[in-house]
């Protein structure tokens, strides 16, 4: 049972984790071409995020194989449930793994016109299937002991869609505040706009969330039951205002940790309601998956334990390390080289 | 076809696409690594020059090494649900444990390797492309542990309906599994050093920047003579141990037909899988497969007709692609002792021949590597967990034939794609050769090209 909580809440670390890292890549994919002016600002802004994304998207790699080890069942049916959406999104993260690196390695307009396509559509595509897939998690996936009733259609209703709408534009502003933080000259100034201005329908999407969550979803009986876990929506909301205080003075970095801030508490809001739920049946209880009814043995869960507990501080160090290695401005022809 | 067979080819075709990759990414991530550590030693700047030069064509691979590996990591989930449900308290693990000690080390400090240049320390940054090359081969390791479980399970009960660890210890001592790990990085080694060879041959046939290529293929040949001598050691060890805890896949790979001691050695042979005899056996060392197989000329050898009918795998498959990676195994000793003596001596450019053969043998090692893994997968058939897990019990029940078809069909557009993408930006690099003057250690090589 400990074990069993403990991979749990490790499992919504692991995602919150995964969504504020990678999601300033993603965002900062969807908004080069518009903050960007000349291919020298563009390739300020992918130096930006050249050498981290790699270490990000390992992120989801070890969510991946975390859900594998400890929660087994929940591993094989939301993935084989998933399929199609699965495959897209696979589809989008090979197409954005090979632009950012392939993109600068050829000359020619059209080589990199072309992948800068693929760099924006393999940044959106995740952003908006994540959301659509986590908001059909939270409503619950129509499946009972006869399996699934679902398909790919089904999971863009309008709550998967709203919670899609909402991870697009919570990566739209973090990826924003990463470039102003980031750059210099023209790009960061259209970058600090672009957050003060997209905030709004941030805050928009963010609202409508919240109010549709509780109609669409069971996550608030969680929230009832233990009204103190009302400090994670209630965190959410404080680090949203946050990056707007921040964003209008200018203070990037602060802006920075706020949306940082906003999208793990997201995640955590979404998980906490989860509880003891991984993935909820929309139609039948009992065929919930569950922390209980579907986790690996406590022996594997005790070993898993202790090769986290080793190893994630270990990771958490050298990447830290590295961020502050690249904690300089990426070089930007127009407006030079800064450090924050 | 039905969801098993098209899942079993999506498998096979994603697998073998990552496959392409990986093996290169092992090697010359080794070689690169000591190429800089020569750089910092010597002061010399052809090191340098290399350094930067086999790195911008080893960062092109793996890019594909890396996005390739996602799908991999994800595909149990999505097409071989009843497997991942059956044995995932095990496998999971091991997968899991990459990642953190793993994907994580090699994706951070190729990030610090490639925009490094002037923001670390050279013995940092020296560091680092030793830890991303450190890295690649753990990640092997973990990934053949898992792999090495499926091919001989251990530490494990079943209950529950499904198989649960009951020893990590065993899991990760796994003998099969540590040979798996042994052979196939020693295949990637095979596989960088005749890459190296190849394009350094490309250049010296055309006599530009000699000097350059010659250190550069001089250094290969002797990897690649150190590493085709190992690798096929490390195959004899394989085979023995395939011939202990798998006898259908020794039984498969030898055509080995009828359970007997004293098995004689056939040199030529081919069977006829109908008849369940082989209609070609000819030059036969007497006594010689047994002592393969258990180091006993007199030993006693589990025969195909033995093996109930539907617990064998496709025999022709087996032993042909283990005949002909075995052959390639001697042809690569042969070459890196020829490629070896030559570069020794002076003149290497004007050795036309050995440099012709050399470029054009480029694609034989990784025949042998691709070979190699159908020897281990179509051996195991038609179990997908050795004895304890049918592959057809393993497939996810709830897709169906038209979602695999499409997934089937957009992998293989879009790997193709990838595939042609690749070739051409390697073959551009390559054939381009090493910048006419080093930049000094101080300058960020791809400055300006973001990445
Ligand atoms: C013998 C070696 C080997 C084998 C059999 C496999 N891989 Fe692999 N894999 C590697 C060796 C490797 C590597 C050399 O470490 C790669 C290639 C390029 C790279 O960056 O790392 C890699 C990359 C790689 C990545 C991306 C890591 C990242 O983002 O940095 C994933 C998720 C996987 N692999 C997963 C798998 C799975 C699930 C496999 C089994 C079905 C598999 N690999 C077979
Ligand atoms: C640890 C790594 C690997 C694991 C866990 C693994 C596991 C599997 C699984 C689950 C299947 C599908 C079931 C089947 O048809 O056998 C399969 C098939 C296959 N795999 Fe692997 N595999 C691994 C690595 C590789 C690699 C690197 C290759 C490289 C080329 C490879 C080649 C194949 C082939 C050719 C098949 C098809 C066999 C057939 O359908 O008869 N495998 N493997
Ligand atoms: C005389 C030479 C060789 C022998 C006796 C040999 C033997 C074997 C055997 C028995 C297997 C199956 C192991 C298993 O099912 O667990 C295997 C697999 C394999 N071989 Fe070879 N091999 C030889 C040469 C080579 C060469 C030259 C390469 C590549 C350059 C290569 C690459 C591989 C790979 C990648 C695999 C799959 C991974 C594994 O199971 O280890 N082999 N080999």
């Amino acid at each position: 049972m400990l074990f069993q909580v403990i991979w749990f809440v490790l499992w919504g670390v692991l995602w919150a984790v995964y969504f504020m890292l990678d999601g300033f890549d993603l965002g900062a994919g969807m908004l080069y071409p518009f903050v960007a002016g000349s291919e020298a600002e563009k390739g300020a802004v992918l130096d930006s995020i050249g050498p981290v994304w790699g270490g990000n998207e390992v992120w989801l790699i070890t969510a991946g194989g975390a859900t594998f080890a400890a929660f087994p069942t929940t591993y094989a049916l939301m993935f084989s449930y998933l399929y199609t959406a699965l495959l897209l999104l696979l589809f989008s993260l090979i197409l954005r793994g090979v632009a950012i690196e392939f993109r600068g390695k050829a000359e020619g307009a059209g080589w990199r016109k072309g992948w800068g396509l693929m760099l924006w559509l393999g940044s959106f595509l995740p952003a908006l299937l994540f959301g659509v897939a986590f908001g059909n998690i939270f409503m619950g996936l129509p499946m009972d002991a006869q399996g699934y009733h679902g398909g790919f259609m089904s999971l863009l209703n309008p709550y998967g869609l709203l919670t899609g709408v909402l991870f697009v534009m919570l990566f739209l502003v973090h990826g924003s505040l990463w470039i102003a933080l980031k750059t210099g000259g023209r790009t960061e100034g259209r970058a600090r706009r672009a957050a003060n201005g997209l905030w709004y329908a941030l805050l928009a999407a963010a609202v409508a969330f919240l109010a549709s969550t509780v109609f669409a979803t069971k996550l608030y009986v969680n929230y009832l039951k233990a009204p103190a876990l009302l400090v994670l929506p209630a965190a959410a909301v404080l680090a949203l205002l946050a990056i707007k205080f921040f964003a209008v003075k200018g203070r990037n970095l602060q802006a920075f940790f706020a949306s940082c801030a906003a999208i793990v508490m997201v995640a955590f809001t979404g998980v906490a309601g989860l509880f003891p739920n991984l993935i909820p049946s929309s139609i039948d209880p009992a065929s919930s998956l569950t922390l209980f009814n579907s986790s690996s043995s406590p022996y594997t869960l005790k070993i898993m334990t202790a090769v986290a507990a080793v190893f994630v501080p270990i990771v958490i160090l050298y990447q830290i390390w590295t961020y502050r290695v690249f904690r300089h401005k990426a070089v930007d022809a127009a407006g030079g080289k800064g450090t924050y | 076809m039905d969801t098993l067979a098209l899942s079993r080819l999506q498998f096979a075709v994603t697998a073998i696409f990552h496959f392409f990759f990986v093996p290169l990414t092992l090697g010359l991530s080794l070689m690169v690594a000591w190429m800089e550590t020569r750089y910092l030693r010597t002061g010399e700047e052809v090191y340098l020059g290399m350094t930067k030069f086999w790195g911008k064509l080893f960062l092109i691979n793996f890019a594909l090494g890396v996005v390739t590996g996602i799908t991999m990591e994800f595909q149990f989930g999505m097409n071989w649900a009843q497997y991942s449900k059956y044995v995932g308290d095990i496998f999971g693990a091991p997968l899991a444990i990459e990642a953190t000690v793993a994907f994580f080390l090699e994706s951070t400090f190729i990030g610090v390797w490639v925009f490094g240049w002037d923001k670390v320390s050279p013995g940092v940054h020296a560091l680092s492309i030793w830890l991303v090359a450190i890295a690649t081969n753990l990640s092997a390791l973990w990934i053949l542990l898992a792999n090495g479980w499926m091919q001989h399970p251990v530490g494990y009960v079943i209950r529950h309906g499904r198989a649960e660890m009951s020893s990590f210890p065993a899991v990760l001592t796994n003998k099969t599994g540590w040979l798996e790990f042994l052979h196939t990085v020693l295949s990637g080694y095979v596989i960088a050093a005749f890459f190296v060879m190849s394009v350094s041959a490309w250049h010296l046939l055309k006599k530009q920047k000699t000097d350059f290529f010659r250190r550069s293929f001089r250094a290969a040949a002797t990897f690649g003579l150190i590493a085709s001598l190992l690798v096929v050691f490390a195959g004899d060890l394989s085979a023995s141990g395939v011939a202990r805890t798998q006898p259908s896949k020794f039984a498969a790979i030898e055509a080995h037909w009828q359970t007997e001691s004293h098995c004689a050695y056939n040199l030529i042979c081919y069977p006829d899988v109908k008849g369940q005899r082989n209609i070609i056996e000819a030059l036969k060392i007497p006594g010689f497969l047994s002592y393969l197989a258990f180091g006993n000329t007199g030993a006693k050898i589990t025969g195909l007709r033995d093996i109930p009918e539907d617990l064998r795998p496709p025999v022709l498959g087996a032993f042909l692609s283990f005949r002909v990676m075995v052959g390639l195994g001697f042809l690569f000793i042969i070459l890196s002792i020829v490629a070896f003596i030559r570069s020794r001596g002076a003149g290497l450019e004007s050795r036309r021949a050995l440099l012709r053969v050399m470029l054009y043998a480029l694609p034989l090692p990784y025949i042998a590597a691709q070979l190699g893994w159908i020897v281990t997968e179509v051996g195991r058939q038609p179990w997908i967990v050795y004895g304890v897990l049918k592959t057809s019990d393993a497939v996810t029940k709830t897709i169906g034939p038209v979602q695999v078809w499409t997934s089937l069909a957009g992998f293989t557009f879009l790997y193709g794609a990838l595939a042609v993408t690749d070739a051409y930006l390697l073959a551009k690099t390559a054939r381009k050769g090493p910048e006419a003057a080093p930049a000094g250690a101080s300058e960020n090589p791809w400055a300006g090209q973001e990445a």
